[in-house]
């Protein structure tokens, strides 16, 4: 088979992965280097996005779409009739340099079909970085996907060459695991987690302890190919935040595959809903919100129609207007419009000035999401208690999906 | 009115020479036109003004500012940063804090544009290769919206240092030769090969990376503007992409669902829980495997996986904790935290070596709360302490202790069926319904959470010397039998 078609293939089947990010490792640099390329200057970069509005970051791509497992959700299981191809290692080192000295991409992202069984699958992925690192002396990123029940000596391998490794807990409950996916197992994927958490910690804290993924670890989880609700899956992530330590949680609304299984639902996840439980993640670390604010229990769905920080701001109307000039960090958070770097810049020129609703504007926060929930010198809401605020301030329906 | 003609349109030197030189002379900013040279000679020298006497310190920030705005393509810029100057030389030191002032932010918005001219520079740039000399020399178009080129440049060459390359663009070109970096005029496109051998796998990656059901091409374009698409080789594909999606998707949707294929499981060996020191298929390992399916309360859930006890089949004495912590919780193993060094140490002091200690804990999954980035330790309860027994109870009738070192209220409590004030029954010899002998003492954890040393060490000493009575205890009852 042509390189070029092989390319195509387990491409194709790496896609079906959101992450692509690039950022948050160590500083590297080729100035004053013999040989080798590349650097990583701590900030991701998108080199390219494709129509679906991704990020293209990394050469993202399968050692091999084969598979002995099934999992119902995958393009690849084992029963699927989805042509298969696997690249040599020296094919992805080729192309990974190749792209990468043409500036097309940051790195490498790797992952892998397994094969014969995880240790081998695994020893082959490692096999690719430690040839790019090793032989080539590359200084771009490497991610790689961790298998778990692989050998710990070939985990503490991988990420002394890897910037990040990740495992997929892939779906949100461990029944929905044990029912689309019989042969992984949710517990031997938390503990390869753990473990991955253990070895990151260890080689941040002490400074002789060998490197290990800088970038840290990541996960993705599918939304909508099971009957988790959201609350469910938010308190999943806040779990895993907590405990391993997570970069990112992915969340990946269920798409359509080719070969599909009927045991699959009929239709596709809104993507609506992933973008939802992104705002409600990005919510709970960065803006202060506890899960039962936006989702008061497990069973809990958050709304598609209106974001979740509005959605409290509407039903918590008694904390409102909050006064831009005196609220503290925290108040104004809350604040539907206003971002963190808003309130940021907000608080650093309120020490200067009393800030009125054209200064606002020039912080370029978008007025009329705030208006009705904060008070200026020049500006007080009327018509926060009033009927139809919702209605009003929800926006003009978005074209989520083509299909949806 | 005072006239500057700086060199060339990045001109920093020369902007610096002559802002200096006139706040130093107080001269107000409508005071002054601010020019480029026609002939945008990059060694040219705007000569009008020698170092001024004298100096003042601006601050680091606006400098930085500076540094950044002056690259925008935006006429006004030399005077709009003049005005900052002059305004922070005479006490405005903190004047870029305040983020609504109409001056500091038509400057941020300068800076704003050239950062993200600069980050889509470094995005959307491609080398094609020429063979020259029997080398590789790596050439780039790129049409940057401001003059961002020559500060641009260190990147690419932090990047590539090992590559030769040139980047040509409209109004400058750079280039590094494996050693130096220097720029020269602008150029054409045509002065860029025409094609590169990589450029078809790296448009049929594009193609087949892309996800024709989540087709968003507004997400696209706001991030990837059209303006950068002729210069992209891989962005011929997108009209092609964006027109066929929905016709591959509803093909995908209307093929036929397969049924699931009966098929049997794939042949993966399953590796066993860690089983403590006990070889696979002894008793205790046994007991281990069955315990890491546990269900008999909510606990397994969030936890990471079930820490068993640890220690050889015919301990003496078996060391009861509360519950695994979060480094054992992650390791799968009892007492390896913060607590287990403590009484790894306690227990070297004590002259009992662990390898011949069986421990364990009264609750065999971590109980916790997620609070950002970290787990905070929850009591288990009476329920949870309940639900775990029949493991604790396994592990006692397997090992057959002689003595059971019960370390705090939760081990007193799941053990001993009672309430139990440590202060009052710790370093007593209890002998149970059975015969059984107990001991109590404090959990190592008590002594990490007390707040002044003096404290620590005293109750150090004391779980020393428990440690100690314990052990001749189970030397006596050795003894008798």
């Amino acid at each position: 088979m042509e390189l070029i078609e092989k390319l195509r293939i387990l491409a194709d089947a790496a896609k079906y992965d959101a992450s692509c990010a690039s950022s948050g490792t160590e500083k590297r640099t080729s100035l004053g280097k013999a040989d080798g390329v590349g650097s990583s200057e701590g900030m991701g970069i998108c080199h390219a996005y494709a129509p679906d509005g991704r990020c293209i970051s990394l050469l993202k791509i399968l050692l091999t779409n084969s598979c002995i497992f099934d999992c119902l959700y995958c393009i690849n299981r084992r029963s699927s009739n989805v042509q298969r191809a696997r690249f040599t290692v020296d094919e992805i080192v080729t192309l990974t340099l190749g792209f990468y000295r043409r500036n097309c991409i940051e790195g490498l992202f790797l992952s892998s079909g397994i094969i014969r069984d995880p240790d081998y699958t695994m020893e082959q992925v490692v096999r690719v970085a430690r040839t790019l690192r090793e032989t080539h002396g590359f200084r771009g990123y490497i991610h790689l996907k961790t298998i778990p029940d692989a050998d710990p000596a070939l985990l503490a391998e991988a990420g002394r060459y890897a910037d990040r490794l990740s495992i997929n807990v892939e779906l949100p409950s461990e029944s929905s695991l044990s029912r689309l996916a019989p042969e992984k197992n949710a517990g031997s994927i938390r503990r390869s987690m753990g473990r991955l958490r253990a070895r990151i910690d260890e080689s941040r804290a002490e400074r002789r302890a060998p490197r290990f993924a800088p970038a840290g670890q990541s996960t993705q989880v599918i939304v909508g190919a099971d009957a988790t609700p959201d609350g469910a899956i938010l308190r999943m992530s806040a779990n895993l935040y907590g405990s391993y330590g997570l970069r990112r949680v992915y969340y990946s609304a269920f798409s359509p595959i080719p070969e599909a299984s009927s045991a699959l639902p009929p239709m596709r996840a809104p993507l609506l809903r992933e973008h939802r439980l992104y705002q409600a993640d990005w919510l709970m670390r960065f803006y202060g919100f506890e899960i039962t604010e936006l989702a008061a229990n497990s069973d809990a769905m958050l709304d598609l129609d209106t974001d979740p920080k509005l959605a409290w701001a509407l039903a918590n109307r008694h904390r409102f207007p909050v006064d831009v000039n005196r609220a503290t960090r925290e108040e104004l958070l809350r604040v539907p419009g206003f971002g963190t770097k808003a309130v940021d810049r907000i608080l650093a020129s309120r020490r200067f000035r009393s800030l009125r609703m054209g200064d606002l504007g020039r912080l370029r926060i978008p007025l009329n999401k705030v208006t009705p929930f904060v008070v200026t010198p020049d500006h007080r809401p009327r018509n926060l208690d009033r009927e139809g605020l919702a209605a009003r301030l929800a926006p003009s329906p978005v074209q989520g999906s083509l299909f949806g | 009115m005072r006239a500057v003609t700086l060199a060339h349109e990045t001109d920093w030197q020369g902007w610096r020479r002559a802002t200096r030189a006139l706040v130093l002379a107080e001269v107000a900013a409508d005071q002054i036109i601010w020019s480029v040279g026609g002939e945008n000679d990059l060694l040219a020298e705007s000569a009008a003004f020698a170092d001024a006497a004298g100096t003042f310190n601006v601050p680091r920030a606006v400098v930085e500012l500076s540094e950044t705005a002056i690259q925008a393509r935006e006429p006004e810029r030399f005077a709009w940063l003049y005005r900052l100057v002059l305004r922070a030389h005479r006490g405005e030191r903190h004047l870029l804090d305040d983020a609504a002032d109409p001056e500091v932010q038509r400057v941020q918005r300068l800076a704003q544009a050239v950062r993200r001219d600069t980050h889509k520079m470094r995005a959307f740039l491609r080398f094609r290769t020429v063979q020259e000399d029997g080398a590789q020399r790596y050439v780039a178009w790129f049409e940057p919206s401001h003059f961002i080129v020559e500060a641009n440049a260190p990147f690419f060459v932090r990047r590539f240092a090992t590559m030769t390359w040139s980047i040509l663009t409209p109004y400058r070109s750079a280039h590094w030769n494996g050693t130096e970096l220097s720029f020269g005029p602008g150029a054409q496109p045509a002065d860029v090969p025409d094609d590169d051998a990589l450029e078809a796998y790296w448009r049929a990656y594009f193609s087949s990376i892309f996800n024709p059901a989540r087709l968003k091409v507004g997400a696209m374009q706001s991030e990837m503007p059209k303006k950068y698409w002729r210069n992209l080789p891989e962005a011929v594909a997108i009209p092609d992409l964006i027109r066929s999606a929905s016709g591959r998707t509803e093909q995908m949707l209307e093929q036929d669902m397969r049924p699931p294929k009966a098929m049997p499981l794939a042949p993966l060996r399953a590796r066993a829980a860690q089983a403590g020191t006990e070889a696979k298929g002894s008793p205790l390992a046994e007991l281990a495997e069955r315990a890491a399916e546990c269900r008999n309360c909510p606990l397994w859930e969030p936890a990471t996986q079930v820490v068993f006890g640890e220690g050889p089949g015919g301990a003496r004495l078996m060391l009861i904790g509360e519950q695994p912590g979060d480094q054992e919780d992650l390791v799968g193993r009892p007492f390896v935290g913060p607590a287990g060094q403590l009484l790894d140490r306690a227990l070297e002091e004590a002259e009992i070596d662990r390898q011949t200690v069986y421990v364990t804990n009264a609750v065999k999954h971590f109980k916790f709360v997620p609070r950002g980035k970290r787990r905070i330790h929850a009591k288990p309860d009476t329920v949870e302490i309940v639900a775990c027994s029949p493991w604790l109870n396994a592990e006692r009738e397997t090992v057959k202790p002689g003595l059971l070192v019960l370390l705090g209220a939760t081990a007193a409590r799941a053990v001993l069926g009672r309430a139990v004030t440590i202060s009052r029954e710790r370093g007593e010899r209890i002998t149970m319904p059975g015969g059984q002998a107990a001991f109590v003492t404090v959990h190592p954890s008590f002594l990490l959470r007390l707040p002044d040393e003096e404290s620590k060490s005293r109750e150090y000493r004391a779980f020393v010397a428990d440690l100690r009575r314990a052990a001749s205890i189970i030397a006596e009852i050795d003894a008798a039998a």
